[in-house]
């Protein structure tokens, strides 16, 4: 329980900084930000202006402190602000349309990505130098490649020349999103193949890493013993190596989710997914500040909820992680 | 797991002594070989190039034109040589990726060793920093802070990339300081009256050698991919020619869909090999520290036995059961996310250092 607790103090820490340097960017970095926004859309009203210069900290929006603590009341209300290029919508509502695409697409592929990812490495490691094991290589080019080179490749070759999948968008055109079967059918189909190109992009990452942990748990002492004593190889493998070697994969899915999220943004624009990345370059380029910042507090909150998770997970699998705890 | 010192093993006496180059393990030959022909192209391409890279010819014919013996890669809508670019653009990256790789790597040494060796309270809020900043997502802060530059140059790209880069070698700099802090021959250093500064520059740093070159290593392969990305995107100076601007305007002028594979596949597949190169590099020198990671060929080839990948390690086949340095590195980001908790900790011996700092 201890370490369920600290563990949520380092997330506080790491929300509270993820929150204050987000706070001082638009502060710190050159330029006025409200102006370039008027600039770009002129028929904000006059409460608009206030309300950016506010939100940016141009002009005289009072002292710094109290800035401050407007800006977290702010975020804690899950108020980011009017939305620009959209407006008048908030940036709220904006981000809620979009969050369940990412969530739903990304998060299916990285689970599928992790589990076979991680069953090949059990595999490549228990059978060392065999035909899976010599295939590292190939599998770390295929990793090495941009993902977004990749992505656009298989675009180009699946969907514009072969017509396999549907080319870019996250559902039909017409459709209205809904929960019946011909906008659900026609949502799956878009997502396999962007579902597909983060698999096989970062499957070789999960593997290789499965891959050297086995190969080290596997000369262990208690691997040998359990082979010495006549249990059957699928028993070794599982419930002594792969089992101990479990615990750093699980720890690097935590720490990967950041990684899985940038790939996310890239392959959102590859295939014009209505997902949040594809809405964090959209404003980059238009300007729209106070979704940037939105976009990137709550992708920045999603991946520490994310990392909580995995060390919960942790915790009650692994009564290593326990007893390091109790004696500490 | 077996606490067995760790041995220094310095990677830099490997290019000293040219008989270990046939010892080195395939893949760190071929990943070497294959860099250092990218380093070579980077250095002389430009300058053997036949074309200015932005030089617009304006016969019609030589809009997208296939590759031909005046143009080896064929040439871009505005009859630009693709090739003139691509080596433009290996230089302009692998140069922004060396940078960046440089600074941050200097910067996670300093705040790693500060880190463990001063330990106290600066250790903790060291510590804390890297940790957090490797929990946030960088590509998405990256973006931001981009966003809000409105002049987007290569200057600007080195500065953020430099600035978001360091946490991941700090922490493994801060493990292996934290091993060897209380060796005895640092001891016997501090016993002679030499300097905080000293120590650190003179016994502590030269002990990581190997370590701090993989945390190299691993910066510039994120630089690549990161930098490359940003381009993309169009988070960077359009005008001038990298591997990622290259991408970018062969995207935006639909080379692929028209089938100009010659301007889109060549500075992606360069992104990729030099990727792969590094990695091969990486894992090499690895397994130089690692027999076991070695396959299985090698790995029987020790104790000149056959022995299959499944039998149990025979008594005569024992390796010890540590670690390289560089093997710690890669294995330290499975355990970041428990962060100084992790059970290869034990490994590393910080926790030993540990113990000795609360005698």
């Amino acid at each position: 329980m201890a370490f369920i607790v600290r563990r949520l103090a380092f997330y506080i820490v790491a929300a509270w900084v993820a929150l204050t340097v987000n706070f001082f960017i638009p502060r710190a970095m050159p330029g006025n930000a409200v102006e370039a926004i008027m600039a770009k859309f002129p028929n904000l009203q006059p409460s608009a202006f206030k309300a950016l210069q506010a939100m940016l900290g141009v002009g005289h929006p009072g002292s710094l402190p109290s800035q401050y603590g407007r800006y977290l009341a702010d975020v804690s209300r899950l108020d980011f602000g009017t939305d620009v290029s959209q407006y008048p919508a908030s940036v709220s509502s904006v981000l809620g349309a979009t969050i369940p695409w990412t969530l739903t697409l990304v998060g299916t592929a990285t689970v599928i990505a992790f589990l076979v990812g991680t069953g090949f490495g059990i595999i490549a490691g228990w059978r060392h130098g065999g035909w899976l094991d010599r295939m590292l290589p190939g599998l770390m080019f295929l990793q090495a490649i941009p993902y977004f080179f990749l992505a656009l490749i298989l675009l180009e070759l699946f969907a514009q020349r072969l017509h396999l999948f549907p080319v870019g968008q996250g559902y039909t055109g017409g459709l209205i999103p809904g929960w019946h079967w011909d906008f659900i059918s026609s949502a799956i189909d878009h997502s396999l193949l962007p579902a597909f190109t983060i698999v096989i992009t970062s499957i070789a990452g999960w593997m290789l890493q499965m891959r050297n942990v086995m190969v080290t748990t596997i000369g262990e002492d208690y691997v040998i013993a359990a082979q010495a004593k006549g249990l059957s190889s699928r028993r070794v493998i599982f419930t002594y190596a792969a089992r101990n070697a479990l615990l750093p994969q699980l720890q690097g899915f935590g720490l990967a989710l950041g990684f899985v999220v940038s790939g996310a943004i890239v392959m959102e624009i590859v295939f014009a997914y209505p997902g949040i990345g594809l809405l964090l370059v959209n404003a980059v380029t238009s300007n729209d500040y106070p979704m940037m910042q939105a976009i990137f507090l709550v992708i920045t909150f999603a991946v520490l909820l994310a990392n909580m998770l995995v060390d919960i997970i942790i915790v009650f699998t692994d009564p290593r992680a326990r007893s390091r705890e109790a004696t500490r | 797991m077996t606490a067995v010192p760790i041995t220094v093993e310095p990677t830099a006496t490997i290019e000293k002594h040219p008989g270990r180059w046939r010892r080195l393990p395939v893949k760190a030959k071929a990943g070497a070989v294959t860099l250092g022909l990218f380093i070579l192209a980077a250095i002389i391409g430009p300058m053997v190039s036949p074309y200015d890279p932005s030089y617009q010819n304006p016969a019609p014919s030589l809009s997208m034109h296939a590759p031909y013996g005046a143009h080896l890669l064929g040439t871009t809508q505005t009859g630009q040589d693709v090739l003139a670019q691509l080596l433009v653009g290996i230089r302009l990256t692998l140069e922004l990726a060396f940078i960046v790789g440089v600074v941050a790597t200097v910067l996670a040494v300093i705040v790693g060793v500060t880190a463990a060796y001063l330990g106290g309270i600066w250790d903790e809020v060291l510590s804390l920093l890297s940790n957090v900043f490797l929990v946030i997502p960088a590509l998405p802060l990256l973006v931001v802070l981009l966003g809000y530059l409105s002049h987007k140059g290569q200057t600007a790209t080195i500065l953020v990339l430099s600035v978001l880069g360091w946490p991941w070698g700090a922490r493994v700099v801060r493990a292996q300081t934290l091993a060897i802090r209380n060796r005895d021959f640092i001891s016997a250093a501090r016993e002679a009256g030499e300097s905080t500064w000293r120590i650190i520059a003179f016994e502590i740093v030269p002990n990581e050698v190997s370590l701090i070159a993989a945390s190299f290593v691993n910066t510039v392969l994120y630089a690549i991919g990161t930098s490359v990305a940003l381009a993309f995107i169009g988070l960077t100076d359009l005008n001038t020619w990298s591997l990622g601007t290259i991408l970018y305007w062969a995207q935006s002028q639909n080379a692929l869909q028209l089938g100009a594979w010659w301007w889109f596949v060549p500075p992606g597949l360069a992104v990729a090999l030099m990727g792969t190169a590094l990695v091969l590099l990486n894992t090499g020198i690895d397994e130089l520290g690692n027999p076991r990671l070695r396959d299985a060929r090698s790995a029987s080839r020790i104790a000149g036995h056959l022995v299959r990948p499944t039998d149990p390690t025979p008594v005569l086949h024992e390796v010890p059961a540590e670690r390289s340095r560089v093997g710690s590195f890669l294995h330290s980001f499975s355990r970041s996310s428990l962060l100084d908790e992790a059970p290869g900790a034990r490994e590393d011996g910080s926790p030993r250092s540990e113990e000795g700092a609360k005698q």
